[in-house]
């Protein structure tokens, strides 16, 4: 195991290990730098996952405490569990559900092609589809997207057969077993997929890429990565030049240790790196480092959800086979028509007993309920995911009082819905039961979004310094050694699901760092 | 934070003992099943079971079903002293305020009783319990058709992941055959 000593200031410094920071850390390795590692969780293997939701929850979710505020009903639902993201080495590239989509050219100019929302913090990226092609490209080979690379489709399973007959009764045209990093032939010395139906629950035969066990052992492999699990990143230190040079951290006895670094890049998920920022701040940087726009933490966004569940009156088992087993792409085009800006995608999605009790109704009781449950054999579900409104006010801040066992203040997580998020949910409710109708339904269940897997946006990627913190590689406006690796480089949330376009940007940014690095301007 | 807790309102409450599937063997008689709780006595016992039935009445379930809930409550009351007291004064509160004992009411007037206490902590901590022991329980899966881990069996690729058959089947441009 490669070790790199505390005080050798040649490492590149990455925090969290999920498929930003997991990607980027391979790549950099790739290409001969030292990287440390830093995941806040534990290591785990497709050995020891289970096909138990709770057992798995708490295996690799995140579950320190967190508040929320704001109108969104998580806020009511599950007050302190605002995000179901994880806490692994992996990060949530473990819970995952795969679909790989690329986010499409007018979503990359948010705020010329929807023009004036009001409320809403819009902005183009600083970046276009056509500059990102090349790595999408890159991206989907490395992941083995199905229907790329001749990579063939995956399977439909029962959940998918009931959406695609409903969607096409319904009108649509474009519903396939989508585009997913999950493994449709044995590929990349992993092997096909199972059908297990617990991919939120970490794939036990391997098929869903994951940087666990892609990106990861590939990059232990070149002797230049150093992986420390269990240790929880508290501060990022910087010099009086204002230049960041190591990080400090809380290893798994909970001792401090400071981490030298010539570069750092963070990469802990939109609400711990945006904590992670602000909880950083110096008498250089009062309101936190990198935060000279005051935007850090600001446009939180998680995309519009909601779920359409429907009972039948014969047999389905949504459990059996992948989770995201097949999309409906003909609403995610642009249309304004509609009533309201940006697009989305239906994707099946199923849960199994224990989790669909906790999530179809929360809080919910009595004898309506349990007759609902007692159909579970006879379920469908569906994910809605679409674009949602940037908002200045949606925001992650730090807890005025409430402190982590390290002393340091929790995330806040504020989120008002857009009125064009529910304009979008409602029609989108809507057209879902319209699926469902199609092919019989004898019940529909709108159900409310659950805690957010996608969470982007505040750490934004901007033309112009004042807009935002980062730069179109990821690299803050105001510390040139400091990068932001995840999602919350996001300018605007598009409306497919992140992680595609997370690992593009991470493959792009590692050549950044490397060309930067030889012309020695980092 | 546990698993339970996120499902409670409000509040995070430390549970230190985990639930989910008792230990304790389950017999048919009132009185035995009531004689091995740890916290609660048996009128507490006895109104609990009615409680939890009433919270998610399944009619394919047995009481044996809904005893191990109780049995996870009185356990987690064994042992953190302020879930036992929720308990005790829950039990003692929804008595008092009505007519008649919990038990002896009708299916109507424990439903209208509960309604009244949703909100309470006693209702929250009994229905957040409840969410996880009774739907965690493997013999309720089984009961209710849902077939948990497929691991063992090599996931459903062979086991009826596409069985439907009271649909057409999707094209193989939409759904390729597997591998």
């Amino acid at each position: 195991m490669t070790r790199f000593d505390f005080n050798d200031a040649s490492v590149v410094v990455i925090i969290g290990s999920g498929a930003g920071g997991g990607t980027l850390a391979n790549e950099l390795c790739q290409k001969g730098f030292k990287v440390v590692l830093l995941e806040a969780g534990k290591r785990q293997s497709p050995a020891t996952f289970r096909n138990d939701e709770w057992f798995a929850f708490n295996q690799l979710a995140w579950l320190d405490k967190r508040t929320t505020s704001g109108n969104w009903q998580i806020a009511k639902d599950f007050p302190n569990l605002p995000a179901w993201t994880c806490k692994t080495v992996g990060g949530t590239t473990v819970h995952w559900a795969g679909a790989s989509l690329r986010f499409q050219e007018h979503e990359f100019k948010a705020k010329t092609t929807y023009s004036n929302v009001t409320g809403a913090n819009l902005l183009d990226w600083p970046l276009t589809l056509a500059e990102l092609e090349p790595f999408y490209a890159k991206a989907e080979f490395k992941m083995g997207v199905t229907r790329t690379n001749d990579i063939p489709g995956l399977p439909g399973n029962n959940n998918f057969k009931v959406m695609y007959n409903g969607a096409t009764r319904a009108g649509y045209k474009t519903v396939h077993t989508g585009r997913m990093a999950i493994n449709s032939r044995p590929r990349d010395d992993r092997s096909s997929c199972w059908q297990l139906g617990f991919c939120f629950q970490g794939c036990k035969s391997g098929a869903k890429w994951s940087t666990l066990y892609t990106e990861i052992p590939k990059a232990e492999a070149t002797g230049k990565l150093d992986l420390r699990p269990q240790s929880r990143a508290l501060q990022i230190q910087h010099d009086k030049q204002g230049k960041a040079t190591g990080v400090l951290y809380a290893d798994k006895e909970g001792k401090h240790v400071l981490q030298k670094a010539r570069i750092v890049c963070v990469a802990g998920n939109s609400i711990e790196s945006a904590r992670l920022l602000l909880n950083s701040s110096s008498s250089t940087f009062p309101q936190g480092l990198a935060n000279s726009s005051g935007q850090v933490g600001k446009n939180y966004m998680r995309h519009t959800t909601g779920s359409v569940y429907a009972t039948f009156a014969k047999p389905v088992y949504m459990n059996r086979g992948t989770v995201m087993a097949g999309i409906v792409a003909d609403e995610s085009e642009l249309n304004l028509k509609r009533g309201f800006a940006g697009g989305f995608e239906f994707e099946t999605i199923s849960l199994g007993l224990p989790f669909a009790a906790a999530f179809l109704k929360p809080g919910a009781w009595g004898r309506d309920y349990a007759r609902l449950l007692d159909q579970y054999p006879n379920m469908a579900g569906m994910w809605i995911v679409g674009e949602d409104m940037p908002q200045e006010t949606n925001a992650v801040t730090l807890h005025p009082t409430e402190k982590d066992e390290w002393g340091l203040p929790i995330p806040n997580v504020h989120y008002d819905d857009h009125p064009n998020d529910l304009a979008m949910r409602n029609y989108a409710y809507k057209r879902g039961a319209d699926i469902y109708n199609a092919v019989g339904a004898t019940q529909i269940v709108a159900v409310p979004p659950y805690p957010s897997t996608h969470n982007m946006g505040t750490c934004r990627m901007s033309e112009n310094p004042r807009d935002g913190v980062c730069n179109k590689w990821g690299q803050t406006h105001d510390i040139k050694n400091l990068f932001i690796s995840d999602g919350s480089q996001f300018t605007t949330s598009a409306g497919e699901n992140p992680t595609l376009t997370i690992v593009t940007l991470a493959i792009r940014q590692a050549d950044h760092i490397a060309n930067e690095s030889s012309k020695k301007n980092l | 934070m546990k698993r339970r807790e996120f499902l409670q309102k409000g509040v995070i409450v430390v549970a230190g003992a985990a639930v989910a599937v008792s230990g304790v063997a389950v017999v048919g008689n009132a009185a035995e099943w009531t004689a091995g709780l740890k916290t609660l006595n048996p009128h507490e016992g006895q109104t609990l079971l009615k409680i939890t039935r009433q919270i998610f009445p399944h009619d394919r379930l047995d009481d044996s079903d809904y005893i191990k809930v109780v049995q996870d409550l009185d356990a987690e009351g064994a042992t953190v002293p302020a879930t036992a007291k929720v308990l005790h004064d829950g039990v003692a509160n929804l008595d008092r305020s009505t007519s008649s004992k919990f038990v002896t009411m009708s299916d109507d007037d424990q439903i209208a009783a509960l309604k009244n206490i949703e909100d309470s902590q006693f209702f929250q901590k009994v229905h957040s319990t409840e969410l996880v022991s009774l739907y965690n329980n493997h013999e309720v899966w089984k009961k209710l058709g849902y077939q948990g881990a497929s691991y063992p069996i090599g996931g459903y690729l062979h086991h009826g992941f596409n069985d439907l058959n009271w649909l057409p089947e999707p094209p193989a441009s939409a759904s390729p055959k597997p591998a």
